[in-house]
């Protein structure tokens, strides 16, 4: 990679860190309607797998999906309005935090339900194995989502299909309140692909350039009409459940032990080793700080959106107009 | 004076004491016990019975009802939650193809002490998935019994009628009144399924209304009561079995009809309510019935779109003066 790509990866999880973090506050101080997964301390999972797609290719999201969706490239002021409840907010204020989706920049959409995209995925892959676009789809969940039918049938499926299908299992350790220790006795949720005959990777989810890595060779494997891969990126959540969530559950010492492995810490000094001064990559951050402050001003001064829209978008329209819904 | 504690406390309270009565009782769901639930209502239970009677489930939620009903189906009497009632989706087949069915295909053969617990409700800006209500797909499905309580009082004595109950139940909690007090004696008590309460009795026009609409109801009729129309609000607290005695004497009595519930309008609750009204009290009826529901979309995020799609206490008051008209 050169040293631009590397500075881009940084940057991208710069923006998904000061992102949730700005989003967190606003929610806090009880701007931010609904309630908030924050995806910090998971920045290099998303930015990892998403630098290793192409402009074209796919993601499948989840409740936890900020990262996920503006390392695909969302446009950062509709996403935050969209969070806001706004009128110009990618969904038109239907969707917030836990629905953003922007079918022309390859998403296709985060998701309420745990499991829920996991099969959706197979059939964005299908679609694109049968036109042969060598379009890949990134399908993202949660450790707590994998024991969920989808995930076993979705994956068989892909499997016998050999569909265009990296299944990123963002592996934080905990469903919600419960430990993977409590929720399933596989050490590593890879492991669970040799039920498919499919390969099982398991990669470090804070170390970005491993997570790009396992990606790309993944990627290569299914354009090459070879089948999907499970790829387990092991991370960890720095918020709680939610925003709010104090997050009594963890262990002693636990959070701590992961902050100093925080992914963004981890690649600026991997970046300052390779040369690249502290001065410019302050720079940088200030940059995206300023970045994402703008959105959130777009977002605050957006307006809300009006009462008759609610009644739009239920049904696609047809010739004569809009579809009744009495 | 009474106590007054919390729909929260009320269910807790129903849960304890019927996990105390009956060593076959045990709850089942998704981080009900060590985590004390999403909603705090089982808060406190686990350090109380243990693991083995309070079961963390992975997030499974098949395979949480699948394994209530096998259970119930050999003499268990599982309580099993469902974090959000959206998630009802994710397990549709065992609730609606199984549990519903097994005692009517086997011929009577099976009994199923099963109680199935899940808030609904919007309110929360919770988007479209995480604030449905769907008793109507529940009431559809013959081999359930459902129930809404509203007010801390019906929750406790109905939950507890639930668990005891030897058909399987569908208790749909309303995740805005967790935080809603009302009286509640300390004593035992149990509230039969199938009865009706009258929150407030009068007699120009019936508003039946469930959940948390009820509140809304009772809301629209004291500013109604100020110009002298006087509402009757008849919760009929379980929709099936449905108290239609209660329902079709109030509205002999006021000859006029209003059902209020926050589930979308089409093929609704109040469709069949209204039904009922129609075949067996027409002769009563001086205006047409008017429903009060969602209005027919899935539930929008933005909060200002979400109170547009629900039903307010201004819709109430409008209709009451609309069968009154
Ligand atoms: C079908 C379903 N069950 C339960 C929930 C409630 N819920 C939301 S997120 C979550 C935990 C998900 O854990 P995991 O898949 O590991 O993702 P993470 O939150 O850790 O990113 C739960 C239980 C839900 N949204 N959908
Ligand atoms: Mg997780």
């Amino acid at each position: 990679m050169t040293k631009e790509e590397l500075i881009s990866l940084h940057k991208t999880m710069l923006q998904v860190r000061h992102f949730e973090q700005e989003v967190a506050k606003a929610f806090l101080a009880g701007q931010i309607p609904g309630f908030l997964h924050s995806s910090v301390g998971q920045e290099a999972v998303a930015v990892g797998v998403c630098a290793a797609l192409r402009e074209d290719d796919y993601v499948v999201s989840t409740h936890r999906g900020h990262g996920h969706v503006l390392a695909k490239g969302a446009d950062l002021n509709s996403m935050m309005a969209e969070i806001y409840g706004k009128a110009t907010g990618c969904c038109r204020g239907k969707g917030g935090s836990m629905h953003i989706a922007d079918f022309d920049r390859g998403i296709v959409g985060a998701n309420g339900i745990v499991g829920g995209g996991i099969p959706i995925a197979n059939g964005v892959a299908l679609a694109a194995k049968r036109r042969k676009t060598g379009q890949v789809v990134a399908c993202f969940f949660g450790d707590g989502a994998s024991n969920q039918g989808t995930f076993h049938e979705a994956l068989n499926l892909a499997s016998i299909w050999d569909l265009p299908v990296v299944f990123v299992a963002e592996n934080n350790m905990y469903g919600m309140g419960t430990s993977q220790r409590r929720h399933q006795k596989v050490e590593n949720i890879a492991d669970r692909a040799a039920a498919y005959k499919i390969p099982g990777v398991v990669v470090d989810g804070n170390d970005v350039l491993a997570v790009r890595e396992a990606t790309l060779e993944a990627c290569n494997r299914a354009r090459r009409g070879e089948g999907p891969t499970l790829l387990e990126c092991k991370t960890y959540r720095h918020f709680g459940h939610f925003v709010g969530d104090p997050g009594a559950y963890r262990e002693p010492g636990e959070l701590e032990a992961w902050l100093e492995r925080d992914p963004l810490v981890l690649f600026r000094r991997y970046l300052e080793e390779q040369g690249v001064p502290a001065a410019a990559l302050d720079e940088l951050e200030a940059a995206v700080i300023e970045e994402v402050r703008m959105a959130v001003e777009f977002a605050y001064r957006s307006d809300e959106p009006a009462e008759e829209t609610a009644l739009e978008d239920v049904y696609a329209p047809t010739e004569a107009g809009r579809r009744a819904i009495w | 004076m009474m106590r007054e504690i919390t729909c929260r406390e009320a269910v807790r309270e129903a849960l304890r004491e019927e996990l105390r009565r009956d060593e076959d009782v045990f709850l089942i769901g998704e981080d009900i016990g060590f985590y004390g639930g999403t909603n705090k209502v089982t808060e406190g239970l686990w350090q109380e019975f243990g693991p083995e009677r309070i079961m963390d489930t992975p997030i499974s939620e098949a395979a949480i009802i699948g394994a209530a009903l096998g259970a119930a189906a050999v003499g268990m009497r599982p309580v099993a939650e469902i974090m959000f009632i959206d998630f009802l989706g994710v397990c549709m087949d065992q609730v609606a193809n199984q549990v519903a069915k097994l005692r009517y295909m086997t011929g009577g053969k099976v009994t199923l002490p099963l109680t199935i617990r899940t808030p609904g409700g919007a309110g929360r800006s919770a988007a479209a998935q995480h604030s449905q209500s769907l008793e109507a797909w529940l009431i559809h499905t013959p081999g359930l019994l459902v129930v809404m309580p509203s007010t801390p009082y019906d929750t406790k004595g109905l939950l507890k009628a639930a668990i005891r109950e030897d058909n399987p139940v569908v208790f749909i909690e309303n995740k805005m009144l967790y935080n809603t007090k009302g009286p509640v004696p300390e004593g035992e008590y149990v509230i039969p399924l199938g009865k009706a309460d009258i929150k407030r009795e009068g007699k120009d026009a019936t508003v039946v209304a469930t959940s948390r609409m009820v509140y809304f109801a009772l809301e629209a009729a004291a500013k109604l009561a100020a110009e002298g129309i006087e509402c009757e609000i008849v919760d009929p607290r379980t929709l099936v079995p449905l108290d239609k005695e209660a329902i079709l004497e109030s509205v002999a009595k006021t000859g006029r009809l209003v059902v209020v519930h926050e589930a979308p309008e089409r093929g609704g609750f109040g469709a069949e309510v209204a039904a009922i009204v129609v075949n067996e009290a027409f002769d009563y009826l001086d205006a047409p019935i008017q429903r009060v529901c969602s209005k027919n979309t899935p539930m929008p995020f933005s909060p200002r779109l979400e109170r547009f799609i629900t039903p307010q206490v201004e819709d109430i008051i409008a209709a009451v003066r609309t069968v009154l008209a």
